[in-house]
């Protein structure tokens, strides 16, 4: 086991570096430059310019300041932020665990959401409440995040004045009243991102437990005289669950995409909000870090993803 | 190379209109009666028995057709500024209210359906095109060739998508306005980081497809006869695997569509001036306590194109299978 991870592991690294070259390029190749404020202030002597390029490394090649760019990224040592004045460290620090909670217990109530509709809706296929969910799924995953955002704003916060449409961070309350507080203005931003996720879910997990269902050895398990609840939970649902862990960490770019949009329309002080402000603001450390913590969190899924799925499957041996 | 690339395209086109043939079909000679129908008859049968998709394709059509002719017959410009009615909800002179300037939404949502459509087929062209294109020749060189595309394949989608697309679009959006004008600098740079992002899918499926088709026996028929590997490849084996692709198509439609209203949600799509769905419902979210039509009808319509291209997409995937009882 500990072997398959460590071959895993070294399977992401290329990519990682790739996906560390591609960023660098994109930045390299394009206009805009993190000086052009100091050139057009005329306090600022040329000299003065010109030493700090030299300083920042601005004027040397390509290859040598993407290399000196990965060791300092490898160090930890991420730069400085031109707008903020904080080490983009810290700024990320500050930002990531709103959105890993965001993320993940929106990743959570889509789970609980698919997982008992898309096998309902497989063990009958073609029945009415199979075709309810699946049209309704269709539904959920044709409506773009920032339309079913808009539309939660509108129902909830205005004409029902249940949750505040604004993010927080700064609540004065204490104790139990400070939980309630981010609960009630986290509801929002969680299930507008677990429905769109919940719709493609609930369709992997229907057309997974139907392909499972048609095998020999569900039909030896219902002969043994196992009652329906029994062959459904124990012996379809498992083997089944093992490509929707797949599909599901494939998804993980997709979902990053729409916790950035949903960050933007609830103002949840997130990592994609910090995107969002760096890149209309030229901050290029900020862009380069959190687009790369980003890259780094969707391969880290993704072996998470292999690791469960050869735990889950004996037929992959770790030899 | 250069026909493998616009083929499918032709070929798409031809079973819109429901003629055509599809050369060696997958269909096999089953009798007199079958072999009277085309391989695109028997799939436009199929696909009308799904109701939901067949009715989508009316949904749509209509659309399309009020989007393309609908400015011809209503004279309203999309920048009538009128501050006598401004935030009027739905009224005769307005069907779909005003904005904060008091202008006509439904001009706007015209106009802006053009870009959304505009921009959702020539991406999915882009995709469909680049994907075809290395999934052909990863299938066919197989080896390291193979090796080294699939690399990429799988490097592509493990890149967060839409931090990358913004990246781009905000470095590279002041010198392709400069280069191409306003309008079509944003729209080629949209369509290609857009069509760059999503080809990976189809190559995929088409690198498998002719991973399985070129050991099929009708190839090897060719083969034995002579037939160049172009020839193999544009004549046999990209045409049975035109179905999936066709679907993947569709499906990119939409995503495209959705891909661009989010990038004007974000304020980094087109400039404010050009009303794109996304931008409509962007600059009227902050009014929804005071006019909800405006940012509802835009939503709306893209809400409607996107859940009816999926619908169709999921009629094709069913009509297009031939393995599938229908």
């Amino acid at each position: 086991m500990l072997n398959y991870i460590v071959r895993r592991l070294l399977i992401a690294l290329p990519s990682l570096l790739g996906i560390s070259i591609v960023l660098f390029t994109v930045l390299a190749l394009a206009p805009g430059d993190p000086f052009e404020e100091l050139a057009t202030n005329p306090n600022v002597p040329a000299e003065v310019r010109m030493m700090l390029r030299q300083q920042f490394g601005l004027d040397d090649p390509v290859w040598q300041r993407y290399v000196r760019w990965l060791m300092s990224m490898l160090q930890g040592d991420w730069g400085f932020s031109f707008q903020s004045r904080v080490n983009v460290d810290q700024l990320i620090l500050q930002r990531l665990p709103t959105t890993i909670v965001v993320i993940g217990l929106s990743q959570v109530l889509a789970i609980l959401i698919a997982l008992p509709v898309g096998v309902l809706a497989a063990v009958k296929p073609y029945s009415w409440f199979d075709r309810i969910a699946s049209t309704i799924a269709f539904i959920g995953f044709s409506l773009p995040t920032f339309f079913t955002g808009i539309v939660f704003i509108l129902f909830f916060s205005i004409y029902l004045g249940w949750f505040p449409f604004v993010y927080r961070s700064d609540i004065s309350s204490t104790g139990w009243q400070f939980f309630w507080d981010h609960f009630k203005q986290s509801i929002m931003p969680i299930t507008v991102l677990a429905l769109f996720q919940a719709a493609s879910m609930m369709r992997y997990v229907r057309s997974a437990v139907l392909d499972v269902i048609r095998l020999d050895y569900v039909t030896t398990a219902r002969s043994k005289g196992l009652t329906e609840r029994t062959v459904i939970n124990k012996h379809v649902v498992r083997n089944a669950l093992i490509p929707v862990v797949t599909l599901v960490a494939l998804q993980m770019p997709a979902v990053f995409g729409g916790a950035i949009v949903t960050e933007q329309i609830f103002r949840v002080p997130g990592i994609g909000s910090l995107l969002i402000d760096a890149i209309l603001r030229n901050d290029t450390p900020v862009i380069m870090a959190v687009t790369f913590v980003l890259s780094c969190l969707v391969i880290l899924f993704n072996l998470l993803a292999d690791v469960i799925y050869g735990w889950l499957d004996p037929r992959i041996s770790y030899g | 190379m250069a026909d493998v690339i616009a083929d499918p395209d032709s070929a798409g086109a031809q079973r819109v209109s429901g003629g055509g043939t599809l050369g060696p079909g997958p269909e096999p000679q089953l009798g007199k009666a079958v072999a009277s129908i085309s391989p695109w008859q028997e799939a436009w049968r199929r696909f009308k028995r799904h109701r939901l998709a067949y009715w989508s394709l009316w949904v749509l059509g209509f659309m399309v057709l009020a989007v393309l002719l609908g400015p011809l017959f209503y004279k309203v410009g999309i920048n009538d500024v009128d501050f006598q009615s401004r935030l009027a909800g739905p009224s005769l002179k307005h069907p779909m209210g005003t904005d904060d300037l008091g202008r006509d939404i439904l001009a706007r949502v015209l106009y802006g359906g053009r870009i959304s459509l505009a921009v959702g087929l020539a991406a999915m062209l882009m995709a469909i095109s680049v994907g075809v294109l290395i999934g052909a020749v990863a299938g066919m060189a197989r080896g390291w060739v193979d090796a080294v595309l699939m690399w990429v394949t799988d490097l592509f989608l493990s890149l967060p998508q839409l931090p990358l697309l913004l990246l781009l679009i905000f470095l590279f959006r002041e010198p392709l306005k400069q280069a191409f004008g306003l309008e079509l600098g944003i729209f080629i740079l949209i369509v290609a980081v857009i069509g760059g992002f999503r080809w990976m899918p189809v190559a995929r499926l088409v690198r498998a497809q002719f991973f399985s088709l070129r050991e099929k026996e009708f190839v090897e028929a060719a083969r034995a006869l002579g037939a160049s590997t172009p020839r193999q490849v544009v004549r046999h084996i990209l045409p049975n695997s035109l179905g999936p692709v066709i679907v993947a198509a569709t499906i990119d439609v939409a995503a495209a569509i959705i891909a661009e209203s989010t990038l004007s949600f974000l304020g980094l799509g087109f400039p404010p001036d050009i009303p794109t769905w996304g931008r409509i419902l962007y600059d009227g979210r902050d009014y929804m306590d005071l006019a909800v039509h405006w940012a509802m009808f835009p939503g709306l319509a893209i809400f409607l194109t996107v859940l009816t291209i999926n619908f169709i997409g999921d009629g094709l995937r069913d009509a297009l299978d031939p393995r599938r009882v229908l």
